[in-house]
């Protein structure tokens, strides 16, 4: 938790390419999730003659500028599955990606604040226990041992009832987790290339053949879209369309502190997520900006509103300042879960919709999705995220069961 | 924050306002011979358009009462304000109108009284894709 422990800023760990006339495949995006699956298409399925476009700078995206949470206490079977096989990947991948980007599991602790909270949020313990997650329930008292810094006064509007607990969650250096993908991508021949627009597909009848970007035209056999927020714009260039809306989220850090907060809080009743980085920013977060929007920022009230919660539940806040704000562009969905998987283009594949929670899905969308690519249908742990289920109606409504502020 | 000038109150704060999704997103004129893709598009498909987006705004805290917005999702700028039931007022509310894609019947919360204006510099009229008849209503995020 203090600043000596980050790594030096690293020299250059990839190459910036041309791109090639033709590729195996294509990721569209060079975020966390797009260079997750180029590594794992190219480790897990040997696909190395595959590029990463990526319209800005590698990473520049919401890998830039979410708050790092990781855990996986989602309340659904598949959720769980999804987001606890995420985790166990981030247990080992310092390791395997021979990068230490500080995946700390200092915990994660959603608070209860109402009965209506204290008895979802025990619910939530009891399902995750089912499905192998780590979890607890903590009471009041036991909230303030592991926090000290959080009130937990009767006297305030919203007192904390308890939480729950997910020890091996954490947070992890976001930048250096794309570097650390980027470098393994590189070293094993994947072509990241940066300042390349996708702005257009090509398509033979209903099969994607190419794309069409600002550095020319690549020829492709397959093609996965990786983009976030901007994952409606590609959809609509490739012909078909996507139950997304793309709105601002906003984070703000403060000053740098002492360590005083040893985990990560979240409440999703007063609206705001807290945690402190290594190098003693305190990071904050709530919800998206109500508006749809592309413009990666948001309303300062919003900024407000979380500020207010935050300094409720942790009174010494009141004395920090803000330092730095900014805005990512989510790509939600009405059930608040991710799609992942075939796309009525042929050849086309989609990750997308994760929403506010992306960050702590890298590893396991990148398996995942690169699965579906490599092999033209889905992992079982992404099966039930395709699109279809928006008309079969299964639904996975992880609205206000995710423990998260959606 | 945005400054949002209600049609019946006049300039007020974002705050006072609650945000309703794509306009002109009418309820299938026959439900019961939707197929499950045309209900899925219904319920859960929306424009997520970059650029010019005709959306609904409520003003909560004021009058009360709904109102279409012309936006653009990109810089935010307000281009247009109109009542709800009218065509959004640039290029591709005329395509709507033309093709008959968009229901023109009164909503049953318009207020009538607000003529369509633009507040912005121009309308740029960039978004290409006309409101679907299967696009829907209500739930937005």
């Amino acid at each position: 938790m203090s600043a000596d422990l980050l790594p030096e800023h690293p020299d250059f760990l990839w190459r910036n390419p041309e791109p090639k006339s033709s590729y195996d495949a294509v990721i569209v995006g060079g975020g966390g999730h797009g260079l997750a699956t180029a590594y794992f298409l190219a480790k897990n399925h040997g696909m190395t003659n595959i590029a990463v476009l990526e319209k800005g700078w590698l990473a520049g995206g919401n890998m830039a500028r979410n708050t790092t949470i990781i855990r996986s206490n989602y309340l659904w079977d598949e959720s769980a599955a999804i987001y606890e096989h995420a985790l166990k990947l981030w247990e080992i991948l310092p390791e395997e990606l021979e990068y230490d980007f500080l995946f700390s599991q200092r915990g994660v602790m959603n608070l209860a604040h109402t009965l209506g909270d204290v008895r979802e949020s025990m619910r939530r313990v009891g399902a995750n226990k089912l499905n192998g997650v780590d979890a607890e329930w903590l009471d009041p008292k036991q909230v303030k041992e592991l926090c000290p810094i959080l009130n937990i006064s009767d006297n305030i509007r919203y007192p904390v009832m308890g939480a729950t607990y997910q020890p091996r969650a954490g947070i992890a250096k976001h930048d250096h987790v794309a570097w650390a993908f980027a470098r393994k991508c590189d070293e094993m021949g994947v072509d990241i290339i940066q300042n390349c627009e996708v702005t257009g597909f090509v398509k033979d009848g209903n099969r994607v053949v190419g794309v069409k970007t600002n550095r020319g035209t690549i020829n492709t056999e397959k093609v996965g879209l990786a983009a976030a927020g901007h994952s409606s714009v590609l959809a609509e260039m490739a012909g078909f369309r996507l139950p997304i809306q793309s709105h601002p989220l906003q984070a703000l850090v403060s000053e740098l502190h002492e360590p005083v907060h040893p985990t990560v809080v979240m409440s999703n009743h007063v609206h705001v997520y807290v945690s402190q980085a290594h190098k003693g920013e305190l990071v904050m977060g709530a919800g998206v900006d109500s508006y749809n929007g592309y413009g990666q920022r948001g309303s300062f009230h919003v900024i407000e509103h979380q500020m207010a919660a935050a300094v409720e539940l942790f009174p010494i806040f009141a004395r920090a300042h803000v330092l730095r704000t900014w805005g990512g562009i989510v790509d939600t969905t009405l059930d608040a879960s991710p799609i992942v998987g075939n796309t009525p283009v042929e050849n086309m594949f989609v990750n997308c919709g994760w929403g506010t929670g992306g960050f702590k899905a890298t590893p396991a969308a990148g398996l995942t999705f690169a699965h579906n690519i490599a092999t033209g249908s889905p992992h079982k742990l992404n099966k039930p995220f395709a699109l279809e289920r928006f008309e079969t109606g299964a639904l996975i409504d992880e609205h206000g069961a995710a423990a998260v502020a959606h | 924050m945005l400054l949002i000038s209600c049609p019946n109150c006049g300039s007020r704060d974002e705050t006072e306002f609650h945000y309703g999704g794509q306009a002109h997103v009418p309820y299938p004129e026959n439900p019961n011979e939707l197929t499950d893709r045309q209900w899925a598009e219904y319920l859960f498909y929306r424009d997520n358009t970059k650029g010019a987006f005709a959306e609904r705004w409520l003003h909560s805290t004021g009058c009360r009462q709904w109102f279409n917005m012309l936006r653009d999702t990109v810089t935010y700028d307000i281009q247009a304000i109109y009542p709800m039931g009218t065509p959004r007022p640039d290029a591709a509310g005329q395509l709507t109108v033309e093709t008959g894609t968009a229901s023109l019947a009164p909503d049953s919360t318009t207020t009538g009284t607000a003529a369509p204006s633009t507040s912005g510099t121009s309308i740029s009229g960039t978004s290409t894709t006309p409101a679907s008849t299967t696009a829907p209503e209500g739930a937005t995020k």
